[in-house]
């Protein structure tokens, strides 16, 4: 079984984010693997595993040829990369997004294309069921749980209070939640084999993508004002000595919550 | 120009319409539309007269599904109803069946959707959303560039919930057209996870764990606490990932936004993406042995403190007066 595994570089989440002059978030430094990526590789690599063949396809759409991230998935096991980059594509949204990538997902052999439910900086969520809707596919979000049997996908779709059993024919598209599985950390051995595995770096013309429909443009929204929010006032802060829960207990009461 | 009709799609639990799809109807109503649709997919008849209490003046329901998942069917048929007319705007909760219609919908007639907006306002010619960035410390405001409808989806817990006293609007059938292949995915099953209590994010008190408790077995100090003081119990994502609580307690961007009454933090540092979920409470206790938490810059009473000495003589204290 030949899986596709969408996965974003972006910022470190542990720097403090900025805004670029033109009000997009700042992606000038080194970019990483999204966290929440790294869920449908190691989905990928079990799902491969377990049908005892196949390959694992990573892709990734970047605006500055950018492969740091992809070099972690592919030292977790995945087999190659299709790297889409073009200068064009600096403030893409999500459709913009979905249909760069599912021509590039497009190019290669898959049975099964998964995502994360939403990436760590943008965050839309709405990615996964474009790019399903572009090629065509059906489709399951939210996905905590996968299995393959059959040519059918069958997934523990999370719900509001639970979660629903689904069942999808393959080929289709799937997001996983954070937490689906426990993503492998690469070995030294992954990493430096990592650094032979073949990227095939195309642009947006090669995917026959008309540079209209994506970047600033292509995406029809403008930023028309960053504003401060209200900020919330800290309040009293006290050092516990051994009588904090009365503290607690006062304030409850103040409240007539007790 | 200025918004005459306005869509809004509206989940379902129970039969009933989310609290997440009534606060967009009644902000439909607000920004002035003379026809706010609700949409849902699936039985509209124990929800037509909540919307309609809330500001929907017609309703528009596909009827029993099948089995088929939200995203594919009513994006389908909402994309097939517009022939007859476009509306302005499509309000979308960001829930899970919301997102994914919005996303289905926005190929099927080729048009961008804004996520994650916590407001929207009608600015002379433009439809202006704001969304929260940065843990919530910066607002950004986006206008639509493209033709109508524009799509827009928004963050539970944006607007307030409140009864407009419009009557039940009748259900108007619509139909789903096929959707082939695209539309293959059934569901075979429901799984409802047990919790006793009141909801998480319906509760007026909540009290939430995090990585600070130490171990699994800790959480129950918060349960204790939850069930004493008659509120839900949290968490957040590091306890969730950690195997602790399951999913459905998490509080924050990819949790449960949650504004009550009284919101307790034991344990937990107050990340940007914790605060976005949690920072609309009314008012914040935390507990955290470091006095430079961020958690204790949104706190009206923050406890510098250990959870393991500070909570079990809170428990004590508040058995000690029932
Ligand atoms: C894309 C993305 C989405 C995310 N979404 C969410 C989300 O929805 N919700 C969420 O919560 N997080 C979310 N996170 C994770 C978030 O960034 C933090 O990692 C997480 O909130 C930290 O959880 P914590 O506060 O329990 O743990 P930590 O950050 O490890 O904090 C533990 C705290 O406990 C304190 N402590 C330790 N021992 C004691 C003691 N004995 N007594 C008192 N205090 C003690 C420490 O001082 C520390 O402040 C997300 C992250 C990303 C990248
Ligand atoms: N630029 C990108 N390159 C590759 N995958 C992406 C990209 N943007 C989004 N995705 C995929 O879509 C998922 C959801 O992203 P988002 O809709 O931005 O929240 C991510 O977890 C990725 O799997």
């Amino acid at each position: 079984m030949n899986v596709v595994v969408c996965v974003k570089q972006i910022p470190d989440p542990a720097n403090p984010g900025s805004l670029d002059p033109d009000n997009t978030l700042s992606r000038n430094e080194k970019l990483i693997l999204d966290e929440s990526d790294s869920y449908g590789v190691e989905m990928a690599l079990q799902l491969v595993d377990t049908a005892g063949g196949g390959e694992v396809t990573l892709v990734s759409m970047v605006p500055n040829k950018e492969v740091s991230g992809l070099r972690t998935a592919l030292a977790m096991g995945a087999n190659k990369a299709v790297l889409v980059s073009d200068d064009a594509l600096a403030g893409t949204d999500a459709l913009g997004t979905a249909k760069v990538l599912a021509a590039a997902i497009g190019r290669t052999e898959y049975d099964l294309v998964l995502a994360g439910t939403e990436s760590s900086d943008g965050y839309t969520g709405t990615v996964p069921e474009q790019i399903a809707a572009v090629m065509g596919l059906p489709s399951v979000g939210f996905a905590k749980h996968i299995e393959v049997a059959d040519g059918l996908v069958k997934v523990r779709r999370q719900n509001e209070e639970g979660y629903d059993e689904v069942e999808c024919p393959l080929p289709a598209v799937v997001s996983v939640t954070a937490g689906v599985v426990e993503p492998r950390y690469p070995s030294f051995k992954g990493i430096m084999a990592a650094k032979s595995k073949p990227v095939d770096e195309v642009g947006i013309a090669d995917l026959g993508i008309d540079a209209s429909a994506v970047g600033v443009a292509g995406s029809r929204q403008e930023t028309v004002a960053v504003e401060e929010a209200a900020a919330r006032e800290a309040g009293e802060k006290v050092v516990d000595e051994g009588d904090a829960h009365e503290r607690i207990v006062a304030f409850l009461d103040e409240l007539k919550v007790i | 120009m200025s918004v005459n009709t306005i869509w809004v799609y509206c989940d379902l639990v129970g039969g009933a319409a989310t609290s997440g799809s009534l606060e967009l109807v009644g902000e439909a109503k607000a920004l002035g539309a003379t026809e706010v649709v609700a949409w849902i997919g699936g039985d509209a008849s124990d929800a037509a007269a909540a919307l309609g209490n809330h500001g929907a003046t017609a309703l528009k329901a596909t009827g029993d599904l099948g089995g088929s998942l939200q995203g594919v069917a009513v994006g389908a048929a909402m994309a097939e109803a517009m022939a007859a007319g476009a509306p302005d705007l499509i309000m979308f909760p960001q829930s899970y069946d919301g997102r994914d219609v919005a996303a289905r919908l926005s190929v099927a007639i080729d048009r961008p959707v804004i996520t994650n907006n916590v407001g929207i306002e009608v600015n002379g010619d433009d439809i202006v959303c704001e969304t929260a960035i940065f843990g919530g410390t910066k607002i950004v405001k986006t206008a639509f560039r493209c033709e109508s409808p524009r799509l827009a989806l928004f963050r539970p817990k944006s607007f307030a919930v409140e009864p407009t006293g419009g009557p039940a609007p009748t259900v108007e059938t619509v139909s789903v057209p096929d959707t082939g292949t695209a539309g293959a995915a059934k569901v075979t099953g429901t799984h409802v996870e047990e919790s006793e209590g009141p909801k998480l994010d319906e509760a007026d008190i909540v009290v939430s764990g995090g990585r600070g408790l130490g171990e699994a077995d800790k959480y129950e100090m918060i349960e204790q606490l939850a069930k004493a003081l008659k509120g839900a119990p949290g968490a957040s994502r590091a306890i969730v990932d950690a195997g602790w609580v399951p999913y459905s307690y998490q509080v924050g961007q990819t949790g449960k936004v949650v504004k009550p009454t009284v919101y307790i933090a034991a344990g937990i540092s107050g990340a940007t993406q914790h605060l976005v979920g949690m920072k609309g409470s009314k008012n914040i206790i935390a507990i955290n042995k470091d006095e430079e938490a961020p958690i204790f810059g949104v706190a009206d009473l923050g406890i510098v403190g250990d959870v393991h000495k500070v909570l079990p003589a809170l428990l004590e204290a508040l058995a000690a007066r029932s």
